[in-house]
């Protein structure tokens, strides 16, 4: 079936699962939001346990999405791969780090004898919470607001040039960070309250799960206090980064020439010129807000099945603003000329129609997570299970 | 190219090598040990003995703590290649990647959905769906093995691509090509089946300690049965898997081959160096290593390579300065032919750019004849000897292997006679070496590694690119940042991971 799509069809598909991966993450990020939240509603040990426990079931889900996103990066879009994983080196190191000492301390802070104590994997795990989320938002923004970089491909025949035969250059010395403090059209600003958006849109989601996996009167009582805090700042920052990005000069390129330009307002005009990428933002977004309504004013403990499939349907229609309607996905501010789309960054044809094949094994893995989610929350989280599993985290 | 900067590949190379083989002290057990959980747990369900459940939950909980820091330490390895290994990203990303991503979709989710009804679902889910859960952790975690192990193959032996002047990289052609590489395939032979040896060693040797403080017999009995069958099926597959490696390997990567016998003047009927120690260097002839001792074993090394007792093994400096009567090209002629090609690639750009078909089809034409040596040509203007991978490194490490494994084999062998004689418990001495082969396990599958990887060396994919056009371009210090930060994170979770797993053994099966 997928020897019949054309080379475009293929590469729209596989922005359309690196979209849906992305959104995945960001929605699973919830795992990291409630690490941050451990000591604000935990009052004791106890609490605190009952808190770890409920993530320490869910969070190996954030990190195979991490590394499966990576993979399907890398599979489809190889020459992003290469030139932001080696050009923005220091955020991804950051992330990567941030995510390693998270896979320890799960298993480790309860420990006997885990040489470095549990409140240091405590601490990673908050590290893991802010990093992670921070970094991956300010990472997202720049492919809205740009990176500087050049790619030559030339590079790679020039044996005598000043250069390494190496094909992706960052044209500045710090490597990612820039990101948080890049003047020019005060992108610093939008890359930093997605980053900020993203954070709290984790800890607002964490709120929504605790709600709904665990069974303990004080803690849920605290969630619901912390709720409206949490919605607010997530909100506060998200509205405003996305009411700047529908006002930004875009990425543009010429369909016939491939030519990247700057254009004025491209992403509110990419919105109007696929309508159902609209619509479905739209309803993701609400989905969001009636996940928090229900939740704050009704009570509800299924918060989290509408936020969560809200935040899924936004960003995954963000991403596809940020690649369709002839797009540069991955702009180079240095170089207009080297920004990336998915037609000049793909694999080949042959590639994408061979993980089109295994694309279709996305749907019998999303069924597996199901049934395992269904029958580990079949009943709520309590401290007297925790107490009598042996090997509780 | 006097503009390469060697701090940076050797500092990038130094960052990977130290990522992966911490990486794969964890790796090994998860592998093995996972099946031997699943076999515990599966005579359990059998049986209803409450006491196989107990010795399969231990088990399971050093599973855990090993698992742990496994994940911890292997994310780091598929982003490195785009952190640390851009231009290899871009230049064979399209075959590369797919492996990593089906590994992704097909191997990590496995592992990471049915491990929590592992640990956590013994009340939640029925006593047949925990144990397929069990079932399913163990082939996720070897499918993860087989995909990136796919992707190592590749490297070792590229097949099913082609070059693409246009887009200047390599593209796929056939996926079966690549996942049925015989390289491929003996590769995920011979690492899976040596680290279910790793973990059937770890098991055993825990085992025995058991025994020698005369505590937890039952546990202790009952897994060094399980872990000894297992551990000798594993050996005879591993021992299989490398003799035909070893030809894939002549085949494929004759310098490799050389470097692992540390044979520098090739001969017909060559022996094997079955154990030898290096002297002094040769100071005539670079690279030139003299054995001060050295047991050979005649014609063997024909054999083991070309199943002919009287074939011609070439050696290091046939490899190099050529051989006419082998017809083996030397490496200044490949390199002068790579150049060729390089540059009949940047003429051909240039041309198709100016709209000069003609021109465009001879320089392609030159291009693709050459293209064989297409990576050599990046050595152009520098000493061929820089094409030598460490010929000590590889040798001591090849041969460490090989001893090693035949000791595991030997070892499983009587533990498990003795067992069945029922004379095991008093044999102390044997459960002492069943003790102190832990670590041996360790040594012998990282010095497996370093065959591998060092031997391949200067190339990343060999023949086709060498490291020095496959890093990334980033100033040194930022890869020595990052090395030393690895190496103290690492080092700290190490410590903490084996106090947690001494304390957890100590406590055996009480909670």
């Amino acid at each position: 079936m997928f020897e019949k799509l054309n080379y475009l069809t293929l590469q729209q598909y596989w922005w359309a699962i690196i979209a849906l991966l992305g959104a995945l993450l960001v929605f699973l990020l919830f795992v990291q939001g409630g690490q941050t939240l451990l000591y604000t509603l935990g009052k004791n040990d106890k609490e605190r346990s009952l808190l770890v426990n409920s993530l320490g079931r869910k969070w190996e889900f954030t990190f195979t999405t991490l590394v499966t996103f990576g993979g399907a990066f890398f599979a489809a879009f190889p020459l992003f791969y290469s030139t932001s994983f080696s050009g923005a080196y220091w955020v991804w190191m950051v992330i990567l780090f941030a995510f390693i000492i998270q896979a320890v301390s799960y298993e480790f802070r309860t420990k006997k004898n885990n040489f470095l104590g549990k409140r240091t994997y405590e601490v990673f795990l908050y590290i893991n919470g802010l990093l992670a989320t921070v970094f991956l938002g300010t990472a997202v923004s720049t492919f809205f607001t740009g990176s500087q970089f050049s790619v030559d491909k030339m590079n790679l025949v020039r044996l005598t040039g000043e250069k390494m035969p190496i094909i992706s250059v960052w044209e500045t010395p710090f490597h990612g960070l820039e990101a948080i403090w890049t003047l020019e059209n005060l992108a610093f600003l939008q890359n930093i309250a997605l980053g900020l958006a993203i954070f709290f849109l984790a800890r607002t989601l964490a709120l929504l799960y605790f709600q709904n996996s665990i069974d303990h009167t004080e803690i849920i009582k605290r969630t619901k206090k912390r709720l409206i805090i949490e919605a607010s700042l997530f909100l506060v920052f998200f509205l405003f980064w996305l009411i700047r990005l529908l006002f930004l000069n875009g990425f543009a390129v010429n369909p016939d020439t491939q030519e990247v330009f700057l254009q004025a307002n491209k992403y509110a005009l990419n919105f109007i010129e696929m309508p159902v990428v609209l619509i479905l933002f739209l309803i993701g977004v609400a989905l969001v807000l009636w996940g928090l309504f229900i939740s704050i004013v009704k009570n509800s403990e299924n918060g989290i099945w509408y936020s969560g499939i809200g935040t899924v349907l936004t960003v995954f229609n963000l991403f596809l603003i940020a690649g369709y309607n002839n797009t540069a996905y991955y702009p180079s501010t240095f170089d207009l000329q080297s920004s990336l789309t998915i037609i000049n960054s793909s694999s080949s044809k042959f590639t994408l129609m061979v993980m089109g094949y295994v694309s279709l094994m996305v749907p019998i893995v999303l069924g597996y997570i199901i049934f395992a989610w269904r029958k580990m929350n079949a009943t709520k989280l309590t401290t007297t299970e925790i107490e009598s599993d042996h090997h509780a985290y | 190219m006097e503009h390469i900067d060697w701090s940076l590949v050797n500092w990038s190379r130094a960052q990977f090598a130290l990522t992966a083989m911490y990486h794969w002290l964890f790796v090994p057990i998860t592998l093995g040990i996972t099946f031997i959980i699943a076999i515990m747990e599966t005579i359990y369900v059998k049986t209803n003995n409450p006491k196989w459940k107990e010795i399969t939950k231990f088990w399971m909980g050093v599973f855990g703590i090993n698992f742990a820091i496994g994940v911890a330490t292997g994310i780091i390895l598929e982003f490195e290649f785009g952190t640390n290994w851009s231009n290899y990203s871009w230049f064979v990303g399209d075959i590369f990647g797919a492996p990593l991503a089906i590994e992704g979709i097909m191997a990590f989710f496995m592992e990471s959905t049915f491990i929590a009804i592992m640990f956590f679902g013994w009340n939640k889910v029925s006593k047949k769906t925990h144990l397929v859960s069990s079932w399913l952790v163990a082939v996720g975690s070897n499918l993860s093995g087989l995909w990136i192990l796919v992707a190592n193959g590749w490297m070792q032996n590229p097949v099913g691509m082609t070059f693409n002047p246009d887009t200047m990289r390599n593209e796929m052609t056939d996926f079966w090509e690549v996942l049925f590489n015989p390289v491929a395939i003996n590769k995920f032979l011979h690492t899976i089946m040596s680290s279910y040896i790793v973990a059937a060693v770890f098991v055993v040797g825990i085992s025995a300690w058991f025994l020698l403080k005369n505590r937890e017999q039952y546990l202790a009995k009952r897994s060094i049965i399980v872990a000894s069958i297992f551990g000798i099926f594993a050996s005879i597959v591993t021992i299989a898997s490398g003799d035909e490696s070893a030809r894939e390997v002549a085949k494929h990567q004759p310098m490799k081959f050389a470097a692992m016998e540390g044979l520098y003047d090739g001969q017909q009927s060559a022996p094997l160096v079955a154990i030898g120690f290096f002297g002094e260097k040769d100071p005539e002839v670079p690279n030139r290593e003299e054995f001060a001792f050295e047991l050979r074993i005649p014609n063997a090394l024909s054999y083991l390579a070309f199943m002919d007792p009287d074939a011609f093994v070439p050696g290091i400096k046939d490899l190099v300065h050529g051989n006419e009567e082998q017809r083996i090209i030397p490496y200044e002629e490949r390199i002068a032919k790579g150049k060729i090609s390089i540059d009949a690639l940047a003429a051909y750009k240039r041309a198709k750019k100016s709209g000069d078909e003609e021109l465009a089809a001879t320089q392609l034409q030159l291009f693709n004849d050459n293209f064989e040596h297409f990576g050599y040509g990046y050595y152009f203007g520098k000493d061929p000897h820089l094409l030598i991978p460490n010929v000590k490194l590889s040798f001591y490490s090849f041969h460490i292997m090989v001893i090693l494994g035949t000791h595991f084999l030997l070892l499983f062998i009587l533990l498990l006679y003795f067992m069945f004689k029922k004379k095991l418990p008093k044999m102390r001495w044997l459960l002492w070496i069943a003790l102190w082969t832990i670590p041996l396990a360790f040594v012998a599958t990282e010095a497996g590694w370093v065959v591998a990887e060092v031997g391949r060396q200067p190339w990343v994919i060999q023949d086709l690119m060498p490291s020095i056009a496959a890093v990334s371009q980033i100033d040194t210090y930022n890869v020595q940042i990052t090395f030393f930060l690895f190496f103290a994170v690492f080092t700290a979770l190490l410590i903490a991971e084996i106090k947690i797993m001494l304390t957890q053994i100590k406590k055996g099966t009480q909670h």
